[in-house]
């Protein structure tokens, strides 16, 4: 098998690779740098890998434990100890994780490898990946459009076969987006639960849920027969790409004729959620934020005269500015005379669009809707006026809101100056049934080929 | 709500201790306007007998045992610190 062969297997046919000892762990650390070093100079998913770490565990990997040396790349907003982690923040730069993060933690008793820290969304604030501090990221189908973010540096990876999995986050639509936008899938769960081999409580984490983990696998299989699909008839906006609308039409008559029985639905408050998104996320950026002041860790601002010029000058050096809006805009939210018009209101709001999914899911088992209303944009369309940007999360983001899980899968293609841009089928299940909506997922993907679609990565880094 | 008339972003960067510079400051008060102006769409809903969602799903009280556990040594504490001496964080004067 040749290393290209090697790096375009799914997890689960490494893991039989590796299983019968026809490649060992070491090697697929080496030919993963091999990939990185040829085609990340063009693409920019990582921000930093450790060859030494990596290979000393893949000298001790257990190859038969569930993720036994498989190597997975890691978002750099998830701690890995010993390395950096930089949140694509300049105020991180600098610094090295004094711990493992809990989903990491889960990776390694799994026998999984963490591998590279992938690029972001300055703190995941953004949804094209453009807020990094450290490095533009580009769509290994288009190199002059966005990964989509904020997960874009793990999507671009996995997209451009230089990660075989990576981890994520998805607050509005972080995973999901980008992994339409590249072409990849891309699964968030429920709200506080973590999957499969890394899923269960966080006992660091007082949001985290204390649930028993089912068997995710447990459904798979190819036929749909007594599976109700919701097409939420809010989701049919203005301002969908048209051939966005086409692939999604044939995703859903794909899905029917596996035995899928397509049910209109409505969610009637589906138009607020970017505002209330922008409300609740703002606020709570500002809370969690006001830790990087320059005391403890992090970036500090040279030749304080006193403690506020030293907060207030090491915050304007090391936030970018969409770090510095939503702080503002989260502190102003939630300042006294403001609080109840706008965060309150906001909360309420949002239990009304968790009730729209209540009400949805008594009917339906899953709901159909684009990932995105566009494909791939351009890199610097949208940087200047946040708003836009905001509005590239209108499908991601109401999940959000309502706890529940969802997925993006490859489900076609649409033609832009020439180039073949990935478009993403979205789709979102109830709280806790994840099962359910990856059978889903399965029985789609086993009936195409479009998630076999590979970037043209290889031809455009041999041109250069 | 209408009164985000009178968002004034110098007065809430200080709140929130940023600086920021004139063009910044400029800029900011332009695109957080234009936010707030977005999310008055929300007057329109009728929240009045709707309860505040503060998780998303209902979760309640969490408590973990009361036990001692392994931490960071002030030496990892301190590992990322801009500025340490003595196993202390070293921050300007604050009382004259």
């Amino acid at each position: 098998m040749t290393e290209k062969d090697l790096l375009a297997l799914s997890i689960a046919d490494l893991q039989s690779l590796l299983r019968r000892r026809e490649v060992s762990a070491r090697e697929v650390i080496s030919a993963l740098q091999e990939r990185i070093e040829a085609v990340d100079g063009e693409i920019g998913a990582y921000l930093s890998h450790d060859i030494d770490a990596a290979a000393k565990e893949a000298e001790k990997a257990n190859v038969d434990l569930p993720l036994g040396g498989v190597p997975v790349a890691i978002k750099d907003i998830i701690n890995v100890m010993g390395q950096p982690c930089t949140c694509g923040s300049k105020i991180l730069r600098g610094y090295r994780s004094t711990y493992d993060a809990t989903v990491i933690q889960k990776l390694r008793a799994a026998g999984a490898i963490p591998f590279g820290k992938t690029n972001l969304d300055e703190f995941a604030m953004g949804s094209s990946t453009e807020n990094s501090a450290m490095k533009l990221t580009r769509n290994p189908w288009d190199l002059s459009r966005v990964p989509g973010g904020s997960s874009g540096g793990s999507a671009a990876a996995v997209a451009a076969n230089a990660a075989f999995g990576a981890l994520g986050s998805d607050t509005g639509g972080s995973i999901r987006q980008p992994a339409a936008l590249s072409g990849v899938v891309g699964f968030k769960p429920t709200y506080a639960l973590i999957m499969n081999a890394i899923a269960g409580h966080d006992a660091q984490d007082s949001t985290s849920l204390d649930e028993p983990v089912p068997d995710y696998a447990a459904k798979l299989g190819t036929d749909l027969r007594g599976v109700r699909l919701g097409l939420p008839r809010e989701y049919m906006i203005e301002g969908i790409d048209p051939q966005v609308k086409a692939a999604i039409s044939a995703a859903v008559k794909q899905l029917n004729s596996l035995g899928a029985e397509i049910i209109d639905v409505s969610l009637p408050h589906t138009d607020y959620a970017v505002a209330v998104y922008y409300i609740l996320a703002t606020a709570e950026a500002s809370a969690n934020l006001a830790r990087f002041d320059g005391v403890r860790y992090g970036y500090r601002a040279q030749n304080p005269r006193d403690m506020l010029d030293l907060y207030g000058r090491t915050r304007e050096e090391g936030f970018g500015q969409e770090v510095k809006r939503r702080i503002i805009l989260g502190t102003y939210v939630l300042s006294s005379g403001y609080y109840d018009a706008y965060y309150l209101r906001a909360q309420k709001v949002r239990e009304l669009i968790r009730q729209d999914f209540v009400n949805a899911f008594e009917k339906v088992d899953a709901l159909i809707s684009p990932t995105s209303p566009v494909p791939a944009f351009k890199l610097g369309e949208r940087t200047a006026d946040p708003l836009q940007m905001y509005l590239a999360d209108i499908f991601t983001i109401a999940a959000n809101l309502a706890g529940i899980c969802g997925i993006s899968m490859p489900c076609g293609f649409a033609e832009m100056d020439g180039q073949r841009l990935p478009i993403g089928l979205q789709l979102l299940g109830k709280p806790l049934n994840e099962a359910r909506i990856l059978q889903i997922a399965h029985a789609y993907e086993q009936s195409t080929d479009w998630h076999k679609a590979r970037p043209p990565v290889d031809e455009t880094a041999k041109k250069t | 709500m209408a009164a985000n008339l009178d968002f004034d972003v110098g007065y809430v960067a200080r709140l929130a201790r940023i600086n920021l510079s004139e063009g910044e400051a400029k800029a900011f008060q332009k695109q957080l306007s234009d936010v707030l102006k977005y999310v008055e769409k929300l007057r329109q809903a009728d929240v009045s007998h709707v309860e505040a969602a503060a998780h998303a799903l209902p979760i309640f009280n969490v408590f973990r045992e009361d036990k001692s556990q392994d931490w960071f040594t002030a030496e990892q504490a301190l590992s990322n610190a801009p500025r340490k001496t003595n196993g202390l964080f070293i921050v300007p004067k604050v009382v004259e």
